[in-house]
């Protein structure tokens, strides 16, 4: 990489998720989340990961963030294990995350002003490239407040790209925006992934949204969650939202869905008690987590 | 930190506000109650009939205004006021945030703090008075109790409540410790420090008045006292409304400062 120029996706990686497991709460309350969890997220890929609510696909992200630790197995980054939150890996939330305190331009450049790496004029220069990219130099000044929430998710995306991290995971970041924004943003981001191509991830629950983007789904199990199966999705690119009335698109979609409708059903059923169960078990969070064993309890079930 | 877009002032705006329907209805209002007042006290309305009335109590004003003790009393007053005030900010918000960002400093001082708290700030007067060399001391000691507690209550639950979704995203970023604290945690503390900031305020001049009543022998609160003992009623009016206003301006003061240093929060 030059000094002087940043080119977002350029630093892509590989990041290999090996049998990871998570739980939360303590004793006959603990729940586990992960179990045996593992995939591969390919580098210069859009990998898709689907599966029914609440299934534990936040806390995969949260997981692979360095957010949470892990109880079992490994996360590698090109070969490198994951310690703790690191710029590499880059998340973009749920709800916005942009601090309300700095304006657009201040929140864009938040990173490479920690990072102290690039000199001012450097990051200045490369913060207004691409906040014109995503059409938001006019709001350079503006507080998040003062931004739709599409805008809001755009001016968030490029706070991470900024940073050339190795691993983008997008955790549902288009949920809550209305349809129409969510297209525009789908298609903006397809673009700017066909245009850089990092490794991301995106987490989604919209089957149709996941296929639109995917060069590979996975398709996650009811809780504990793990990798029920690997669809290749092999519409080619640049997508348009005419594929969405292809063969190939009918085709995956019908395979996605047969899998999901399975788990959800599984999901449904055990519902009502895991419910109950987990809430109980979410209270007790957040002290300690050091029980480190994902049992054998789920296989023996199957 | 933050920089607001800058454009010049905006006097249309301001002309508007102030030439408005609600100033117009606010001094109709005060007209209103100052010749309801006025014929209380000449028809003898029993109990409010005998507080004096405005044209004594603007007679005697017009005496007050133009004497150096009146204003000598303004002045003490808000000597003990901003130096209290001011010393609760100084040791409340490092202290504030300390206990908001730290568990193990907050296991070891909160306990300790949560059974001063609820001492009100005037029954410390007497062991003031006897801790303190001078008087003057201890009236401001008073007073910065008054705001300490409500400014460092404040700071610990606006650095509680951040949301850990800006420290995990400050983290991801690639932040120092530094860095979190003074960009992240500071300014999402900041519209709380400005809340205990405006409620410290209105506690500290309750707290001033009672206090140099009990045991001072100047300032705005030993002047009402001291017109009671002395028989001159229109002067106790003179002395309430003149702490009324003195709290006024001290709480737009802050208003002001506030909404400088949180510009995030008037945008529309």
């Amino acid at each position: 990489m030059s000094q002087n120029q940043l080119i977002p996706g350029m630093g892509a990686g590989e990041m290999l998720v090996d049998n990871i497991s998570k739980g939360f709460g303590l004793g006959p309350l603990r729940k586990q989340v992960l179990c045996n969890c593992s995939f591969t997220l390919e580098k210069r890929k859009l990998t898709v990961l689907i599966g029914p609510s609440g299934c534990g696909k936040s806390t995969l992200v949260n997981v692979l963030a360095g957010y949470e630790t892990l109880d079992g197995g490994k996360i590698q980054i090109d070969g490198q294990p994951i310690n703790g939150p690191g710029v590499d890996r880059l998340v973009v939330f749920q709800e916005t995350a942009l601090f309300p305190w700095m304006t657009t331009f201040e929140n864009v450049s938040y990173g490479p002003q920690v990072q102290r790496k690039l000199s001012k004029e450097v990051y200045t220069h490369e913060t207004m490239k691409l906040l014109e990219l995503v059409g938001l130099k006019d709001f350079k000044d503006k507080y998040p407040s003062q931004l739709s929430g599409g805008m809001q998710r755009r001016a968030e995306l490029v706070r991470a790209m900024i940073n050339q991290p190795k691993v983008m995971l997008m955790d549902e970041p288009f949920r809550g925006l209305d349809a129409m924004t969510r297209a525009l943003m789908q298609e903006y981001y397809v673009r700017l992934f066909e245009e850089h191509q990092g490794t991301n991830l995106f987490v989604t629950s919209e089957l149709e949204e996941a296929i639109f983007l995917a060069d590979k789904l996975l398709i996650l199990t009811n809780r504990p969650a793990r990798v029920k199966k690997v669809i290749e999705v092999n519409l080619p690119r640049p997508r348009q939202f005419s594929m969405l009335t292809s063969k190939e698109y009918q085709t995956c979609k019908q395979e996605a869905l047969e899998l999901l409708h399975e788990e959800a059903m599984k999901s449904f059923a055990a519902g009502a008690v895991n419910a109950a169960d987990f809430l109980e078990a979410c209270s007790q969070m957040g002290q300690d987590q050091a029980v480190p064993t994902c049992t054998g309890e789920d296989d023996a079930k199957q | 930190m933050a920089t607001g877009s800058k454009q010049g002032f905006n006097w249309v705006k301001l002309k508007k506000q102030v030439f408005s329907r609600t100033t117009y209805r606010g001094i109709l209002a005060i007209i209103v109650f100052t010749v309801l007042w006025e014929m209380c006290s000449r028809l003898q309305v029993p109990i409010v009939g005998n507080v004096p009335p405005p044209s004594s109590v603007l007679k005697a004003l017009g005496q007050q205004l133009v004497s150096k003790s009146y204003w000598a009393s303004w002045l003490d007053s808000y000597v003990r006021i901003l130096t209290g005030f001011a010393i609760a900010q100084v040791f409340g918000i490092p202290l504030g945030l300390l206990l908001g960002v730290n568990k193990k400093a907050r296991d070891l001082i909160y306990p300790v703090f949560e059974i001063m708290r609820p001492i009100p700030p005037l029954a410390w007067v007497p062991i003031a008075v006897i801790f303190w060399p001078t008087t003057e001391l201890s009236m401001m000691f008073v007073t910065f109790l008054g705001a300490f507690f409500t400014v460092v209550l404040n700071i610990v639950g606006g650095a509680r409540s951040i949301d850990v979704r800006y420290i995990r995203a400050a983290h991801s970023l690639g932040s120092t410790r530094a860095d979190i604290f003074w960009k992240v945690m500071l300014p999402a503390t900041l519209p709380s420090i400005v809340v205990g900031m405006t409620v410290g305020m209105g506690i500290t001049w309750a707290v001033v008045v009672a206090a140099e009543m009990i045991a001072s022998r100047s300032g705005l609160g030993f002047l009402t006292w001291q017109s009671y003992v002395a028989g001159v009623y229109p002067l106790i009016v003179i002395g309430m409304m003149s702490i009324g206003v003195a709290g006024y301006i001290s709480s737009a003061m802050i208003r002001l400062i506030g909404r400088r240093i949180t510009p995030w929060l008037r945008t529309y």
